[in-house]
C-alpha cells in the first residue's frame, strides 16, 4: 500500500469513516442533527474525492479491487443516491420517537457496500460488497422495529437475502473449483462466452447458483417474490434505498462480472438473462396494474425497470453499458423523486401509500402532485423528462445489435406498464367535492425533503432536455 | 429562429397561463388568444415575407442537441409546413375560443395543457431531425390525454386511456422504426444521424424498407385513422371537451397525414409503392365504414366523429395515389376538414353548452329558436357533404381525380362515400334544426364571440371553395420536390407503377384553376 493506493479510494475511505463517526458520536452524545449533517459531510466527502478514484488509466488494487472510470462513475451516482435517501430520511425520521442516529451509520455502511460492488474486482470483495449491504439492509428495513409491518419485511429480506448470499457463495465456491481463480477480470469473459450446451457442468453450475443469487438481489423475475413485500413493508426513505443504491450497486456488479462484448446470442449467459429480462417485463407491468398500493406499483415497476435494463445489458458493445448507465441515472432520479413525494407525506407507522390517499393531490398540494406526476411521467417514458431519453437509449441499444424479440416485447409491455401510470397521474386529478377536505392529515414537510424534490425534479427535466452533457461523461468515464 | 419562436411562444404562454390561473380564472384564456394570435400573426407575417423564395426551405436552423448519437436540434418549413402551422395557429384560436365559457374551473390548467398541445403539434409539422419529430410526437399526447380526462364528458376516463395507449403503442413502433433506418443508414453510409435529409435515398433490401415503412405507416395510420386503427377516435371525440374535440378533429388527425407525405413515401418510396394498392384500399373501406356507422349514430358527437374517420380516408387515399392532383386534393381537404369539421365541434359544443345534451332523438325544430346556429350549422353540414363553392369539395374531387389515374374501381367505391356523407349531413340538419321541437327549448342564439368564430371559418372555407388557386400555387413547390424525392431513388420504379408515376405538373394546374375559378 503506498500512498497513490491510498489515494484512489479515498471515496471508500470516507464512507468507512463517516460511518464510524457517526457510531461514535451516538456512543458521545445523542444529537440527530450532528448525525445527520455528519453523515452529509461523508457523502459530500466521497463525492469529492471521486477525482483520486479515477485519475486517469485504471489502477488496479490486486488482488480485491480495480478502480477505474467505471468504478467512480458507478461510485457517483451510488452516493449520490445515498445523499438523496439520507436527505429524504431526515424530514421522515424526525417524527419517530426512539433512537435515530443509527440509521445513518447502517446506511453510510450499506452505502459502503454498494461502492464495493462496482469496484470489486475479485470474489471476496464482491461478496463483502453484498454482505456489507444486506446485512445493513436487514436493519433498516426493521428500522422502525416497533410496527410489526417493517419488522414483517426486514425478517422476509433477512431469510430471502441470506438464501440468496449462499447461492452466491455456493456458485462462486464451484467456479473457483474448476478454474482455479477468483479474480473476476480472468473469470468474467470464460463465463461470458459460455455455449448453452456442452459446456463445462461445473461451470454451467456455478453460473447458474451465481445467476439466482444475482436476480434475488436484483428483483428481477422469476426471483422477484420479495420485491412487492419488502417495497410496501420497509420504511419509505429505506424503499428509496433498496429501489436505487441497492439494485444499483448489485447492477454495477453484473456488468462487471460480466462486461457487455460482442454479443453472443448462443450462449448460456444470454439464454437466460434474455429469459429473465422478458419474464421481467411482462411480469412487472401486468402485474402492477393489478395493485392498489402505490408503494406495490412502484415495487412492480421497478421489476420491469431491470429488465429493461437488462435488454441493454444483454445488446452489448458499443452502447450496452452506456445505454444501462445512463437508464439507471434516470431510474435513479425518477424513483427517489417518487419515493420522495411519499416520505415527505408520511411519518413512521403513518405511511401515505394507497392509491386512494393520492386522490385530487393536485388541487391540495399541486406543487407536490406535479413532482410526482413528472416521476411518474419519467418512468412511464414520456417527453421532456429523463425517462425518455432513457428508453429512447436503451431501444437505441437493442435496435443497434438487433435483438429484435427483446426490443418488440420492451415496447409492448412499457406500453401495458403506461395503463398504470396513467392510472396514478389520473388520482391526482380526480375531482373532489370541495367540501369533503383532505381525507388524512397530511404533515407540513421538512425543508431538506422540499430541496431534495426540487432537485430531483430539476435534474429530471434537465437530462431529459439536454442529455448532451451526461452522455459525454458516461462515456469518458467508461471508455 | 422565427420557427423555434413559434413553438416558444405557446409553451411560454402556457406556463404563464398556469402560473395566472392560480390566483385569477380570466386571465389565463385572454393569456392564451394573445399567444396564439401573437402565434398566427408571427405565421402569416412569415409566409407573406418567404413567399417569393426558392430555396428547398423557407426557414429553417439546425443546432446541435446531443451530437453523440446524431441527434440535432432541426427544425425546417417549406409552404406544407407552413401552412399546417398557420392552420394550427388558427384552430388553436378556435379551440381558445369555443372553450371560453365551457371551462370554469382549473382554468389556469386547462389552457396550459391546450397550449403545450398546439406547441406539441407545430413541433411536429416543423420538425426535420427524426428524433425531434419523435419528440413532439409524444410530447402532443400528454397534454392531451390531460384535456379528455379532466374535463371531459361521462366517459372521459376510459376515452382518455384508450387514446393514449393507441398512439403510444403505434408511436413506439414507429420509434423502433426510427432506429432501425439510422442503423442501417449508419452501417451503410458510417454517418450516424438522425436528419431526416441524410436519411433520405437510404438504399434499403425490399423487405427492410417494408418492414420499417410499415413501423411509421401504423402510427400514422393510428392517428389519421384509418380502419382497423380508428376505435380510439370516436371514444376521444365524443368525450374530451368542445375545445379537445376541435384540436383532436382539426389538428392532431392532420400529424398523421403530415407523416405519411413527408416521411412514409420520400423515405421508403419502393416500399411505398408496393403497400400503395393496401393502403388505398384500406383508405377506401375507411371512407365507406366511416359513413356507414355515421348513419348509424344517435349521439351527435360521436357521428360527427365517424365522418372525420371518412373525410380522413380521402387524405389517405390521396397521398397514396402519388400524383400531383390527387396530393393537392390531400392537402386541400386536411384543411378543409381541419376548418369545418373543428366548426362543427364547436357549433354541437355550443348546443351540448345550452341544451345539456348530444342526443339527436331529443333536439328537433331549433331553427326557429337559433336561426344563427342553424345558419352556421347548415353551411358546415354542406361543406362536409362537399357542395360545389365550398373547401371540402375541392379536396375530395382533386383526389378522387387524382385517384382514378391510379386505381378506377377503387376511386368507385370512395365516391359512393359521396351518396353517404349527403344522407347523414342532411340528416343532422333534420334531426336538430327542422322538425317538431318536442321538449320545446329555448336555448339563446349564438353569441358575438360564436358568431365571430362561425364567419372566420365561413369566410375561409367559402374562399377555399371559391379561390383555392393561391393555395395550391403555394404548396406546388414543396410537393412537386416530395415528388422529386420519392422519385429520384427510383428511376426504374416508374414504368411499370402507374399509380406513382409522375405526371406532368403544368399540365394539370390549370384543370385546377378552372375548377377553382367556376365552381
Amino acid at each position: 500500500m503506498n500512498p497513490a493506493d491510498l489515494s484512489v479510494i479515498l471515496p471508500l475511505i470516507c464512507l468507512g469513516a463517516a460511518a464510524i463517526a457517526v457510531m461514535l458520536l451516538v456512543a458521545v452524545h445523542r444529537s440527530y442533527v450532528a448525525a445527520f449533517v455528519l453523515t452529509l459531510i461523508g457523502l459530500a466527502a466521497a463525492i469529492a474525492t471521486l477525482p483520486w478514484m479515477a485519475p486517469g488509466a485504471p489502477h488496479p488494487l490486486p488482488p480485491l479491487l480495480m478502480l477505474d472510470g467505471y468504478a467512480a462513475l458507478y461510485t457517483g451516482l451510488l452516493v449520490l443516491a445515498s445523499a438523496g435517501s439520507v436527505l429524504l430520511a431526515f424530514g421522515y425520521l424526525r417524527k419517530y420517537e426512539s433512537n435515530r442516529e443509527e440509521f445513518f451509520t447502517l446506511l453510510l455502511l450499506a452505502t459502503l457496500g454498494a461502492v464495493v460492488l462496482a469496484a470489486g474486482n475479485h470474489f471476496a470483495s464482491f461478496f463483502l460488497g453484498i454482505e456489507l449491504l444486506s446485512i445493513s439492509l436487514y436493519a433498516l428495513i426493521a428500522y422502525p422495529h416497533k410496527t410489526d409491518a417493517h419488522t414483517e419485511a426486514g425478517v422476509k429480506y433477512l431469510i430471502l437475502a441470506a438464501v440468496s448470499s449462499s447461492f452466491i457463495l455456493f456458485g462462486m465456491a464451484l467456479i473457483y473449483a474448476d478454474t482455479g481463480s477468483m479474480a473476476i477480470d480472468r473469470i468474467g469473459p470464460t463465463l461470458h462466452g459460455m455455449p448453452l450446451q456442452g459446456g463445462d457442468p461445473w461451470l454451467l453450475a456455478g453460473l447458474a447458483m451465481m445467476v439466482v443469487g444475482i436476480g434475488f438481489k436484483l428483483g428481477v423475475v422469476p426471483f422477484h417474490l420479495w420485491t412487492p413485500d419488502v417495497y410496501q413493508g420497509a420504511p419509505v426513505p429505506v424503499t428509496a434505498f433498496v429501489a436505487t443504491v441497492s439494485k444499483g450497486g448489485v447492477l454495477a456488479a453484473l456488468l462487471r462480472l460480466f462486461p457487455p462484448g460482442d454479443i453472443q446470442t448462443d450462449s448460456s449467459l444470454f439464454f437466460v438473462f434474455g429469459a429473465m429480462a422478458i419474464a421481467s417485463m411482462v411480469a412487472g407491468n401486468v402485474l402492477a396494474l393489478l395493485q392498489n398500493n402505490v408503494k406495490r406499483i412502484l415495487a412492480y415497476s421497478s421489476i420491469a425497470h431491470l429488465g429493461y435494463m437488462l435488454v441493454a445489458f444483454l445488446a452489448g458493445r458499443p452502447r450496452g453499458v452506456s445505454a444501462v448507465t445512463f437508464y439507471l441515472t434516470t431510474y435513479f432520479i425518477s424513483t427517489l423523486g417518487a419515493f420522495g413525494v411519499i416520505t415527505v407525506l408520511s411519518g413512521p407507522g403513518n405511511e401515505m401509500e394507497s392509491i386512494d390517499d393520492y386522490r385530487g393531490l393536485f388541487w391540495r398540494r399541486p406543487w407536490l402532485a406535479g413532482v410526482f406526476s413528472a416521476m411518474v411521467l419519467s418512468l412511464a417514458g414520456l417527453p421532456l423528462t429523463a425517462g425518455f431519453i432513457g428508453k429512447f437509449y436503451l431501444i437505441m441499444a437493442g435496435v443497434g445489435t438487433t435483438l429484435w424479440t427483446l426490443v418488440i416485447v420492451l415496447v409492448l409491455s412499457s406500453t401495458i406498464g403506461l395503463y398504470y401510470y396513467l392510472r396514478v397521474l389520473f388520482t391526482f386529478f380526480v375531482k373532489q367535492p370541495e367540501s369533503a377536505g383532505p381525507a388524512r392529515s397530511e404533515p407540513a414537510f421538512s425543508l431538506s425533503g422540499a430541496l431534495t424534490l426540487a432537485a430531483l425534479t430539476f435534474l429530471l427535466i434537465w437530462l431529459g432536455v439536454m442529455p448532451a452533457p451526461i452522455f459525454g461523461l458516461i462515456q469518458t468515464m467508461i471508455h | 429562429m422565427i420557427l423555434a419562436w413559434l413553438i416558444i411562444v405557446p409553451v411560454a404562454g402556457g406556463l404563464l397561463a398556469w402560473l395566472l390561473g392560480r390566483t385569477n380564472s380570466t386571465w389565463p384564456k385572454w393569456v392564451a388568444l394573445a399567444a396564439m394570435v401573437i402565434d398566427l400573426v408571427m405565421g402569416v407575417l412569415f409566409a407573406f415575407e418567404r413567399v417569393e423564395s426558392t430555396g428547398p426551405w423557407l426557414a429553417e436552423i439546425q443546432l446541435p442537441w446531443i451530437p453523440q448519437l446524431g441527434i440535432g436540434f432541426f427544425l425546417a418549413a417549406d409552404a406544407l409546413s407552413l401552412v399546417l402551422v398557420l392552420l394550427t395557429a388558427l384552430m388553436g384560436i378556435m379551440a381558445v375560443a369555443s372553450a371560453w365559457t365551457e371551462i370554469n374551473e382549473r382554468t389556469g390548467f386547462f389552457y396550459f395543457n391546450l397550449l403545450w398541445a398546439l406547441a406539441g403539434i407545430t413541433g411536429v409539422f416543423l420538425a426535420l431531425d427524426l428524433f425531434l419529430f419523435y419528440f413532439f410526437w409524444e410530447l402532443m399526447l400528454v397534454p392531451m390525454y390531460f384535456i379528455i380526462a379532466i374535463w371531459g364528458h361521462e366517459n372521459r376516463v376510459y376515452a382518455a386511456s384508450k387514446f393514449f395507449l393507441f398512439t403510444q403503442a403505434s408511436g413506439l413502433l414507429m420509434l423502433v422504426a426510427i432506429l432501425g433506418l439510422y442503423f442501417v443508414h449508419g452501417r451503410s453510409s458510417g454517418v450516424y444521424t438522425f436528419n431526416y435529409m441524410q436519411l433520405l435515398g437510404t438504399s434499403l433490401s425490399p423487405v427492410t424498407a417494408m418492414w420499417l415503412m410499415l413501423g411509421f405507416f401504423i402510427a400514422f395510420a393510428v392517428k389519421l385513422p384509418a380502419v382497423p386503427f380508428h376505435s380510439w377516435l370516436p371514444d376521444a371525440h365524443t368525450e374530451a371537451p368542445t375545445a379537445g374535440s376541435v384540436i383532436l378533429a382539426a389538428l392532431l388527425l392532420k400529424t398523421g397525414a403530415y407523416g405519411l407525405l413527408r416521411f412514409v413515401v420520400p423515405l421508403f418510396p419502393a416500399a411505398a409503392a408496393e403497400f400503395a394498392p393496401v393502403a388505398m384500399i384500406l383508405a377506401a373501406v375507411s371512407i365507406i365504414y366511416g359513413a356507414l356507422q355515421a348513419l348509424g349514430q344517435t349521439d351527435l358527437k360521436k357521428l360527427i366523429a365517424y365522418t372525420s374517420v371518412s373525410h380522413m380516408g380521402f387524405v389517405l387515399l390521396g397521398i397514396f395515389a402519388w400524383n400531383r392532383l390527387a396530393l393537392q386534393g390531400a392537402v386541400m381537404q386536411i384543411i378543409c376538414h381541419g376548418i369545418s369539421t373543428g366548426a362543427l365541434f364547436i357549433l354541437v359544443g355550443a348546443l351540448q353548452e345550452r341544451i345539456h345534451t348530444r342526443d339527436l332523438n331529443r333536439m328537433g325544430g331549433l331553427w326557429s329558436v337559433m336561426p344563427r346556429m342553424g345558419v352556421a350549422m347548415m353551411l358546415f353540414c354542406m361543406a362536409s357533404l362537399g357542395l360545389p363553392g365550398l373547401g371540402n369539395f375541392i379536396g375530395e374531387f382533386l383526389v378522387l381525380l387524382g385517384a382514378f389515374r391510379a386505381s378506377a374501381p377503387l376511386t368507385v367505391v370512395a365516391s359512393l362515400g359521396f351518396v353517404t356523407s349527403c344522407v347523414y349531413s342532411v340528416w343532422i340538419m333534420q334531426r336538430t334544426f327542422h322538425g317538431p321541437n318536442r321538449e320545446g327549448w329555448k336555448p339563446p342564439d349564438l353569441s358575438i364571440r360564436e358568431t365571430a368564430v362561425m364567419a372566420v371559418m365561413t369566410i375561409l372555407i367559402v374562399w377555399l371553395g371559391l379561390f383555392p388557386q393561391p393555395v395550391f400555387t403555394f404548396v406546388n413547390p414543396s410537393l412537386a420536390r416530395l415528388e422529386r424525392i420519392a422519385a429520384g431513388s427510383r428511376p426504374a420504379m416508374q414504368i411499370d407503377r402507374p399509380i406513382t408515376a409522375a405526371l406532368p405538373i403544368q399540365a394539370f394546374e390549370p384543370v385546377v384553376a378552372q375548377r377553382g375559378e367556376r365552381p
